[in-house]
């Protein structure tokens, strides 16, 4: 796991996004940068065929399918007759099978327009027209055909069961059905009882099947030659298999908030121009948090122009500066996974490499401890960011004086702007804001009538902390002329 | 198979839900006290009565006719009733008494075994009914009664009672059960199917020379416990469905008895009434219901049944012969049995409804879709806006659910403000009620509203008085006449506190 990615509450977002697809093992995907924008292309292509839903279905249909297949692998591993465990083989070949075939059919009709899915539909006709894959398929088909013919008898009586080929016995339960059916009249209760569906077999049962394999030796004879040593399974298609996943579970999880109105969209990726924005965007960790009352994430706009290069985001406390900051880091990295990205329209910058700085969570160090930590860490950033790097600062050096934490700040401010790289620093330093050409200044805001309401709405503005101490004031009858009202009567 | 003696073409339906305003008609109309002397105490007589007399407005004439034919039979021949009565209860006592064993519902052999010991007591029981229904053809004159022995008589004929005899003897198995079966999922038998076995039914040369059949036989070791069960499972899953479909007749049948219990627990209650009736010689008639719309009243001797019941005497009757009339006010003294008429009113329009008799020595009226009462809820007279409020929300609720030919019963109703406010409500009320089809009753002491009624002369208006001999005693009678003054209420203060003056009662 990329070391930001805790900073950025992405472990939370990609866990999410796997919760359901553990047996894929997808994490790993996630954590794998792109540095080239070709390859973020391709992606967004198959994103994009995937996002018809047709074609997701046709693909989680093969998925279910194959999933199918697996578990009756596992199945076979746990049962105790052989001739139980040739029936699960017939069984998963023949899943195996039909579930290519229809693969094949749907995404031959499914109008793809990705290379990637096109790619791989042609490597799949060639595949079901190879003579392994036929051969397979005709030996299933016509064993199961030949198994669904046999019907057999058994008589039990006290402590014995014999069994033979079935002959033209009526059906008894129908007759006797028609005998009282005179009293039949609305419904009533169902007396069946239910016995469990266990997969797997007593030895009274086995018994009866080999007696059955004994009554028609010659279809058993060809099961056990098929099922020994057999091994059927595509490599090709067993990668597409888990790779596809990547896709499907990326846009099972952004459709929870896409159903909400929550916009995502295709990002364009630059790897030169800083001229980066994004409109409705939102933190996606913070979002999945509150998966049920979706209607209450708030989405920021951003943008940077010409030679800016650092946002500098101040404001009150709890109005949401870190989540933006969050935000603003989600959204390059998984832009860099050829992912779509929350918002509406963005310009993003592809990265060489993305840092964080968050405060640490800590604080039963002694101050020096901290202070030297921080400028530990900021350092070790510094001398390994480049240009083309992303830096996200949030709330450092606080653990000194003001005087201290201000020319700190601004030793550290121009080392960032000689770097020339991308960065958004949550600070309560508002001069920052107004360092250089390159700094911009966002700051939260809070609802006027009601200043204890955040609106956790990121404002490109000049910070001007004085407004909010006002309102606050007002609201409990604390400013100067409310206060000589109160104390003068 | 259905007994048929509530309706000519359906079940009755014990669950039907009762009328929206089945409390207040209770409570309004001492439903209770007739329910009681009905049930005589059983429980089940008095859910089905209550049912009956409540849901009774649904019946055309005919239908009232036909359970009026039932019900005289009842009352001519009333040990066959009780007779048939008895038969139902002791029937389903012995069954209950035959699964004293817990009825163990995980083993299809198990359920399958209860089941023909049921319906091996059922047959026997419906076979005695059959019989005695036919018995006693002569004093059973009914179309209902007749009905249902013809039907008992066709569906259940001897030869298809020795055909379910000789099902219950081979669903025992004595012979083993023969099942066939097709491989479904990892080779485990599905579809598994109970078969008939040949028995020695095949031509005489198969069972000299039987074709030889490959055959296999497993024997469980008589120790082999988890084999033997596996043994019953396999035997289970072959009879589940035959035992379902056994254990479902059970219920089915049961349906049909439990259900002839109900119906015939009507009559049971009718027949109990009639006999308490006859401890005080109260009268009782046919009713001979009118098709709806007529506003027609015609009845001599209609008394309070309730109040007769409480008292445990003759009370005293009322006669009135009028057509057209769609509003009735009735004014008079206190305690001159305004309210006791009103009631005699809803209970004779329910119990004709329903198909009894009615405490009257005749009466006809037209039927109605439903009874509603309107009935000032407490006797204190205390004026306040809470009370008016909650009368008013009543009649919202009345409102709400008024279907046209309903009968709806007016007790003191608005008198909760001043006799200005009230009557002018009532006024409004009325006025708006009487322009649907509907017949009304209001027992009232607004002066100021039923003169006003009175005033306007309408043809469909009928005011009734209680009466009051120049003495001052009552006669609980009405007559008809215009509404005066005053309720004498000065004569009942007089009474009670025994004072020309009436002042010493403070």
């Amino acid at each position: 796991m990329p070391s930001f990615f805790i900073d950025l509450n992405l472990d939370q977002v990609v866990d999410a996004i796997t919760a359901t697809k553990a047996e894929y093992d997808l994490k790993p995907f996630f954590y794998t940068q792109l540095h080239d924008i070709g390859t973020i292309l391709y992606r967004h292509e198959v994103f994009r065929d995937l996002e018809d839903q047709r074609i997701a279905d046709f693909i989680r249909e093969f998925a279910r399918r194959m999933v199918l297949n697996r578990e009756h692998h596992a199945q076979i591993d746990k049962l105790h007759y052989l001739l139980q465990k040739q029936f699960w083989i017939l069984d998963a070949v023949e899943i195996y099978c039909e579930a290519l075939h229809e693969l094949e059919q749907k995404l031959g009709s499914g109008n793809l327009k990705s290379k990637g899915l096109r790619s791989f539909l042609e490597y799949l006709r060639k595949y079901l027209a190879s003579e392994s894959f036929t051969a397979l398929e005709a030996a299933v088909k016509g064993l199961k055909h030949d198994l669904a013919g046999i019907q057999y008898c058994m008589v039990i009586k006290d402590n014995s069961v014999q069994v033979r080929k079935a002959g033209t016995e009526e059906d008894y339960s129908s007759e006797v059905d028609e005998t009282f059916r005179k009293f039949k009249d609305g419904a009533v209760k169902d007396y069946t009882v239910k016995y469990p569906d266990r997969p797997d077999m007593n030895h009274v049962e086995a018994k009866v099947l080999e007696f059955v394999s004994q009554l028609f030796p010659e279809i058993f004879a060809r099961i056990d030659l098929f099922c020994t040593n057999i091994s059927y399974i595509d490599p090709m298609i067993r990668d597409f298999d888990r790779e596809i996943q990547f896709y499907i579970a990326y846009l099972e999880f952004i459709d929870i908030f896409r159903s909400n109105g929550l916009a995502f969209c295709y990002p364009q990726m630059s790897e030169d121009s800083r001229e980066i924005s994004d409109t409705e965007a939102f933190d996606l960790a913070l979002a999945n948090k509150y998966r049920n009352q979706l209607t209450s994430i708030v989405t920021n706009d951003f943008y940077l122009r010409d030679k800016e290069r650092i946002i500098v985001v101040s404001g009150p406390n709890q109005g949401g500066k870190t989540t933006f900051a969050r935000m603003f880091g989600q959204l390059h990295y998984l832009a860099g996974l050829g992912c779509p990205v929350p918002g509406k329209q963005a310009w993003l910058f592809l990265s060489d490499n993305l840092f964080t700085h968050f405060e640490k969570e800590e604080k039963i160090q002694d101050l020096r401890g901290k202070l030297e930590d921080d400028l530990i860490r900021i350092n070790d950033i510094l001398d390994r960011a480049t240009s083309k790097s992303i830096i996200i600062i949030n709330e450092i050096l606080i653990s000194t004086t003001l005087k201290d934490a201000v020319s700190l700040s601004k030793k550290i401010m121009g080392k960032l702007i000689q770097l020339d790289l991308l960065c958004v620093w949550v600070t309560f330093i508002e001069e920052l804001s107004t360092f250089d050409e390159k700094t911009i200044s966002m700051v939260s805001t809070i609802v006027p009538e009601n200043p204890v309401q955040r609106t956790f709405k990121i404002v490109r503005m000049p910070a001007n902390g004085l407004s909010f101490a006002r309102a606050i004031a007002e609201k409990h009858h604390l400013t100067y002329e409310s206060l000589k009202k109160r104390i003068g009567s | 198979m259905k007994a048929l003696l509530m309706h000519k073409d359906k079940d009755f339906d014990l669950q039907q839900p009762l009328p929206w305003n089945e409390a207040a008609l209770t409570q309004d109309l001492e439903l209770n006290t007739l329910f009681n002397a009905m049930a005589q105490g059983d429980k089940f007589i008095f859910s089905v009565v209550r049912s009956a007399v409540l849901n009774g407005m649904g019946l055309d004439r005919e239908n009232i006719r036909y359970r009026q034919d039932i019900l005289r039979d009842c009352l001519e021949s009333p040990s066959i009733a009780r007779e048939i009565y008895e038969l139902i209860l002791e029937t389903l006592e012995s069954k209950k008494k035959s699964t004293w064993f817990i009825f163990s519902m995980k083993y299809p052999d198990s359920i399958l075994h209860t089941s023909l010991d049921v319906i091996s007591i059922y047959m026997t029981m419906l076979k005695k009914l059959r019989d005695y229904l036919t018995g006693n053809g002569g004093k059973l004159r009914s179309e209902g009664f007749r009905g249902l022995s013809a039907m008992l008589n066709r569906e259940l004929d001897d030869e298809y009672l020795a055909r379910v005899e000789a099902h219950l003897k081979k669903l025992k198995f004595r012979k083993g059960t023969l099942i066939s079966a097709t491989l479904g999922k990892g080779g485990k038998g599905v579809g598994l199917l109970l078969r008939k076995s040949k028995g020695r039914s095949l031509p005489w040369f198969r069972l000299l020379f039987p074709r030889k059949k490959q055959a296999f036989t497993y024997y469980v070791h008589p120790r082999d416990v988890s084999g033997s069960m596996a043994l019953q499972d396999l035997n289970g899953r072959g009879i589940n469905s035959v035992a379902n479909s056994m254990a479902q007749s059970v219920d089915h049948i049961e349906n049909f008895i439990l259900n002839m219990k109900s119906e015939m627990a009507f009559y049971i209650g009718c027949l109990n009434l009639r006999e308490k009736l006859s401890e005080t010689g109260e009268r009782t008639g046919f009713p001979d219901p009118q098709e709806p719309g007529l506003h027609t009243y015609h009845y001599k001797g209609l008394y309070d049944i309730c109040l007769s019941l409480t008292l445990n005497r003759k009370v005293v009757g009322n006669d009135l012969e009028t057509t057209g009339k769609n509003l009735v006010i009735i004014t008079g003294a206190n305690q001159g049995g305004k309210s006791t008429f009103l009631r005699s009113i809803g209970l004779a329009q329910l119990m004709m409804q329903c198909g009894m008799f009615v405490p009257a020595d005749s009466f006809s009226a037209d039927l109605c879709t439903s009874v509603i009462t309107h009935y000032k809820r407490e006797e204190d007279t205390e004026m306040n806006s809470g009370k008016l409020d909650e009368e008013l929300t009543r009649m919202s609720d009345i409102a709400d659910h008024l279907k046209q030919d309903s009968l709806v019963l007016f007790n003191e109703s608005f008198a909760a403000t001043n006799e200005r406010e009230g009557s002018e409500i009532a006024r409004q009320i009325i006025t708006a009620l009487t322009e649907i089809r509907l017949k009304i009753f209001f027992v009232t002491h607004l002066y100021e509203f039923a003169h006003g009624m009175y005033g306007k002369k309408s043809k469909g208006h009928l005011f009734l008085r209680a009466e009051r001999q120049q003495d001052g005693s009552r006669t609980f009678r009405l007559s008809v006449g215009n509404p005066l003054q005053t309720s004498f209420g000065e004569d009942l203060y007089q009474r009670i506190f025994k004072t020309p003056e009436g002042r010493t009662g403070r």
